[in-house]
Parts: C-alpha cells; sequence; structure tokens
C-alpha cells in the first residue's frame, strides 16, 4: 500500500473515531445521576437558579439537540466550558497537555536509552546469566503498577532520603512560558534554576512512567535481535571476519531496529494513558491529573473534550509510526 | 488400536502437540516454575485465607493504631488498627474474583468473534474487524473509566467493564491464529467429511489454536488484574471495607511518609502477583514457540 493510501484511509478512521468517540462520550456523560447545573449552582441554590443555569449551559433541550450544538462546536474547536474550572475546555488542555507530552517523552526516552542497550546484551548472551536477569527485569517492568513503583519512590526518595521533589512540576515561578515544556522553556531562555528544578520533580514521575516500558523494549529489542541473528547476511559477515562489535552494531541492530519501531511508537500511545496514574500518584498537572479530576466532579465538558483529545492523539501517533515504519523499511515501500 | 492401520485418520495430518511435548519445556522452564509457584500461592490464599490469617481483617483496634511491624503485628497496623499482614492475605480474592472473571468473559466473546471472522472471512469478516478496528482505536481505558464513573463502583460493573475492553484484542488474537489454520488440510478434510461450519470451527480449529489462545490468556489474566488494581486505585472499582489492594494503597497513601507499611505491603502482594502471571506468560510463550 502506497503511502498516499495508508495517510487516506487512516485520516478517513481518524474521522470516524472522534465522531464515535464524541458520540459516546456525550451518551454516557449524559447517563450520569447527578445533575450539573445543581453542582455549579451549589447544593443551597434555589430552583430557580438552578432552572437558570441548566438553560444556560443548554441542559433544557433534548438531547439531539445537545449532542448536534456539541458537534458544531467541536468542528470549530470549541469543547465547551469546563464546569470545574470555569475555562474553556481548550485552554486547560492546551495549559496541560505539555506537562504530559513532557513527561511521557521523557520516559519513553529513559526506556529506550536503557532497554535498547539491554535488549541487545540479552539477546547476544541468550539464556546466559545476563539474559535471565534482563528478562526477569523486563517481566518485573511490565508488570509494575505505576502507582505501586511510584509510591515506593516518593517514599524512598523524597521521604526519607530527601533528593527528589515528591509532586509537582516545578519549585517557584515557571519558567518565561514558550512552548510550555518547562525543561525546555528554562533551557532556551537560560534559567538555569528553573531547569534544575523541572529535571528533578520530572525525575521521579518519568522513572515511573518508563520503567513499565522498559520491559517492553528490552523484551522487544531482544527478540528482534534473536531473528535477526540467525539471518544469511550476520553469517556471512562472520565469515568474512568482521569483529563482534561490528556485526552486531552495525549488521544486526540497524535491521532488530525497523520492527521495533512499531512497538516503540505503539508503546507511547500507552504511555499517554500510563500518564494517568502516575500524574495522580505525583500531583503531576497533566491531562491525566485533569481527567480524574473532571470525572470526580462530573464535569462533562471536560471528560469530552479529553476523550476526544486523547483519541484524535492516539490515531495520530500510530499513524505517524506506520508512516516511520514503511519509511524505514524498503521492502514494504517497494511494495507500494 | 490395530498396530497397522490401512489408512491413516484425518487427526493425524493434523499438527497437533500431544499434553506431554508441551510439558516437558514447560517444566524445564524457571520462569514457568517460579510463576506457577506463586500465582498457586496467591490462588490458595484468596480461597483459604479464612483459615489462615492471624486476625479477623476488620476488627478494630484503637490502642494499636498506625503501629510498625512487630512480633504481634508482622506487617504493622493501619490507621484503624487493623492487622495489615491479616488484611494482605485476606485482600487477594476480590482481585483473584474479579480479574478470571472478566478474563474469562472476555475471551469467550472475543474467541467467537475471532473464530467466525477468520473462519467466515468474506462480508462478515469486514464488517466485525472494522468494528473491531475502531474500537482499538478508542482509548478504550479512559471510556472505562468513564463508564464507571456513570454505572457508579461495583464488581460486575468492574468485571463487565474489563471484559468488554479484552473482547476486541482477543478477537484480533484469534482471528490472526484461524486464518494460519482454515487452510490447512485438516481443515479441507473436515469439510470433505460433511462436516458443519460450528463442528469445523469449535472441534477441529479451536484445539489446534490453544497454543496462542494459552498465552493470550495469561496476558489479559496479566492485564485484568492490573486494571482492576488500577480501578480500585481510582476508587471506582471495590469499594470499602474490603481489603483489596489497589483500594488499600489508595487509602493508605494518606500515611505513606508515617505508617509506609499500611501502602507497601499490599502494594508488594500485587506486584508479586502480576509478575507471577507474566512470568506463566511468558514461560507458556517459549515452550509455544519451540
Amino acid at each position: 500500500m502506497s503511502f498516499a493510501n495508508v495517510v487516506r484511509r487512516r485520516l478517513i478512521l481518524l474521522v470516524f473515531v472522534v465522531f464515535g468517540v464524541s458520540l459516546v462520550t456525550f451518551a454516557i456523560s449524559h447517563m450520569i445521576p447527578g445533575d450539573p447545573a445543581r453542582m455549579m449552582a451549589g447544593e443551597r441554590a434555589s430552583n430557580e437558579v438552578v432552572a437558570h443555569m441548566r438553560a444556560v449551559l443548554g441542559l433544557d433541550k433534548p438531547l439531539a439537540v445537545q449532542y448536534l450544538a456539541y458537534l458544531r462546536h467541536l468542528a470549530q474547536g470549541d469543547l465547551g466550558i469546563s464546569i470545574l474550572t470555569q475555562r474553556p475546555v481548550l485552554d486547560d488542555l492546551v495549559l496541560f497537555f505539555p506537562a504530559t507530552i513532557e513527561l511521557a517523552v521523557a520516559a519513553l526516552l529513559f526506556a529506550i536509552l536503557l532497554g535498547v542497550p539491554l535488549g541487545v546484551l540479552s539477546a547476544i548472551a541468550k539464556d546466559r546469566a545476563v539474559d535471565q536477569v534482563t528478562r526477569t527485569l523486563s517481566v518485573t517492568g511490565i508488570s509494575t503498577p505505576a502507582f505501586w513503583l511510584g509510591l515506593l519512590l516518593i517514599y524512598l526518595f523524597y521521604g526519607r532520603l530527601g533528593i527528589f521533589p515528591g509532586s509537582g512540576r516545578i519549585d517557584g515561578p515557571p519558567p518565561l512560558h514558550l512552548t510550555g515544556f518547562y525543561t525546555l522553556d528554562a533551557a532556551l531562555t537560560g534559567n538555569w534554576p528553573a531547569l534544575a528544578s523541572a529535571l528533578a520533580h520530572l525525575f521521579l514521575p518519568a522513572l515511573t512512567l518508563g520503567f513499565v516500558h522498559l520491559g517492553i523494549v528490552t523484551r522487544q529489542i531482544r527478540s528482534a535481535m534473536l531473528e535477526v541473528l540467525q539471518e544469511d547476511y550476520v553469517r556471512t559477515a562472520k565469515a568474512s571476519g568482521l569483529s563482534r562489535a561490528q556485526i552486531v552494531l552495525d549488521h544486526a541492530l540497524r535491521n532488530a531496529l525497523i520492527p521495533s519501531v512499531t512497538m516503540i511508537g505503539l508503546a507511547f500511545g500507552d504511555l499517554l494513558y500510563g500518564a494517568v496514574l502516575t500524574e495522580t500518584v505525583f500531583a503531576w498537572p497533566g491531562m491525566g491529573n485533569y481527567v480524574v479530576q473532571s470525572i470526580a466532579a462530573l464535569d462533562f465538558p471536560a471528560i469530552m473534550g479529553f476523550t476526544v483529545v486523547a483519541s484524535t492523539a492516539y490515531v495520530l501517533v500510530n499513524l505517524a509510526v506506520d508512516l516511520t515504519y514503511m519509511f524505514l523499511d524498503p521492502q514494504i515501500r517497494a511494495v507500494g | 488400536m490395530s498396530v497397522a492401520e490401512p489408512l491413516a485418520p484425518v487427526e493425524e495430518t493434523v499438527p497437533r502437540r500431544r499434553a506431554g511435548e508441551l510439558l516437558r519445556p514447560l517444566l524445564r522452564s524457571p520462569t514457568f516454575l517460579v510463576g506457577s509457584a506463586i500465582l498457586a500461592f496467591w490462588v490458595l490464599d484468596a480461597i483459604f485465607w479464612p483459615a489462615i490469617v492471624p486476625q479477623d481483617p476488620q476488627a478494630l483496634n484503637v490502642a494499636q493504631t498506625l503501629k510498625p511491624p512487630s512480633p504481634a503485628h508482622w506487617f504493622g497496623t493501619d490507621d484503624l488498627g487493623r492487622d495489615v499482614l491479616s488484611r494482605t492475605l485476606a485482600g487477594a480474592s476480590s482481585t483473584l474474583t474479579v480479574a478470571p472473571a472478566a478474563t474469562a468473559l472476555g475471551l469467550l466473546g472475543g474467541t467467537l468473534l475471532g473464530l467466525v471472522t477468520g473462519y467466515f472471512r468474506g462480508l462478515v469478516d469486514d464488517i466485525i474487524m472494522r468494528a473491531v478496528d475502531s474500537l482499538l482505536a478508542f482509548p478504550l481505558i479512559v471510556i472505562a473509566v468513564l463508564v464507571l464513573a456513570v454505572l457508579g463502583p461495583s464488581v460486575i460493573n468492574v468485571i463487565l467493564v474489563i471484559a468488554f475492553v479484552f473482547t476486541p484484542i482477543v478477537a484480533r488474537t484469534v482471528r490472526s491464529a484461524v486464518l494460519g489454520e482454515r487452510e490447512r488440510e485438516y481443515v479441507s478434510a473436515a469439510k470433505l467429511l460433511g462436516k458443519s461450519s460450528a463442528a469445523i470451527m469449535f472441534g477441529e480449529i479451536l484445539p489446534n489454536i490453544t497454543g496462542p489462545l494459552a498465552v493470550e490468556v495469561t496476558i489479559r489474566l496479566g492485564y485484568a488484574i492490573f486494571t482492576s488494581a488500577t480501578l480500585s486505585f481510582l476508587s471506582l472499582g471495590i469499594q470499602q471495607p474490603s481489603p483489596d489492594w489497589g483500594l488499600t494503597i489508595s487509602l493508605g497513601r494518606a500515611f505513606l511518609q508515617l505508617a509506609p507499611w499500611i501502602v507497601l505491603f499490599p502494594a508488594a502482594a500485587l506486584a508479586t502477583l502480576i509478575i507471577a502471571v507474566n512470568l506463566v506468560a511468558d514461560g507458556l510463550r517459549q515452550a509455544f514457540e519451540e
């Protein structure tokens, strides 16, 4: 399939997904037993005030009308006003999105920088002690719920040792807003104290979130390497007297990385979900934290906005991954 | 059975693995053995905990709150003076009820969908798999959380939600396994013998895809445990005063610096259970690959 074909099919899928997600979340959030107008007006507000609030929110109109209005606004990039924060949902998401992306990227970097060497090592030393230890580590990583590792790290490094902060993104004022990524903004503006603080705050949450994916990356690289090491060209390279390091790094690893791109890319989508828990544990002010609070407050515009944005991001990440894969693997490209 | 069979029975063309053939690599695999042992421990504990807990896991003791581990309370006591060891041992049963039930339901739905789509192909396949693909493009976990927020947290709702999330994932695995099998000779032979589609799907193909299914089941079970604990942690799952691990961890967070044992012991229990399931999955995968 050609590039253009893949892109076209995925974009059509994207439209369906966004439509479906908006429909599902709309339907679900209107089955909620609580009354958001009553919640906004307050427990002791009179019935007239609540009725007025209901009219302001448009909750007195038929459901189909409410949904169509929602879709029309959605098409214009208007996700409504959050009941909880009283601000446009889009503004809230723009505020919290960079925090989540920063956390997910840091976690992914950790997983790749440590996972690729571990996977290679494990494959070269198959069934030996190094391999057994690495495999146990990766199973442990895959099996570790973020809240348990996160709480353990907070207890040790914040509570006992006091070397890392246990919550939030930064101490003191955030750096000048350029991208919303505190580490990047601080580095770009040369604000070194802010950079140090942002990195220190990022460390434990990124470690927590990245540990799960360390297991996935290690396992994937190991099995891809094992497969590649069986190939004829590796045998040829061996026979032609190349050094072991040359064979492993130049011949095997490069080819093992191609199939791994998909796995690791898909893992990035999961990282966005994993962030929900990690953010809750570390009070990290990202999208995950935002949606958990919105659900607790029955804040439908916020919940729906989050769901639509998150699913769009998910489909786009998957598309980017597939395109990268096609780009990297000449065999697939040629077929198109 | 006679020594000289005039015609090889149909079954002999089937590359079906004998149970013993599979068991041997499994019994040699340290990951599988260690995982099974830990898993067996927790399963036995989930059933027999009333007989082994040193104290009533719900018994309050205001004179003994937040006590660190000691000979009287090996894992210490919580903020209400309850024995953490007893609560940790009793906490396995809720997880080990919810997760297997959800896995079984998701497996049932996914296997049916996967068998039907993979075997019949054509329009049915196109429609169902399009639906499955779209479902997989959804952030299902977010929707699960949303559904639970609406329906209200209960054990049944948690089971249904996890099973629903699993169904399309299992369907895809089963379908791709079925696609590999349906072109084989034993399937054509069964068709020639005039067997019905249902008989071929369930009697011929299903037994031949037990390998990938077994791996999928253990992987799903691990995720189910993980997800049910997560939902409890977000207070969308099992409710108080259950000694459920996820719930205990969530409630105990407030005491993390003061009395870490309240959180760390149930958290360690949960981690060992998930690790055990994944070790079993790893062992099974290797055994089927060999």
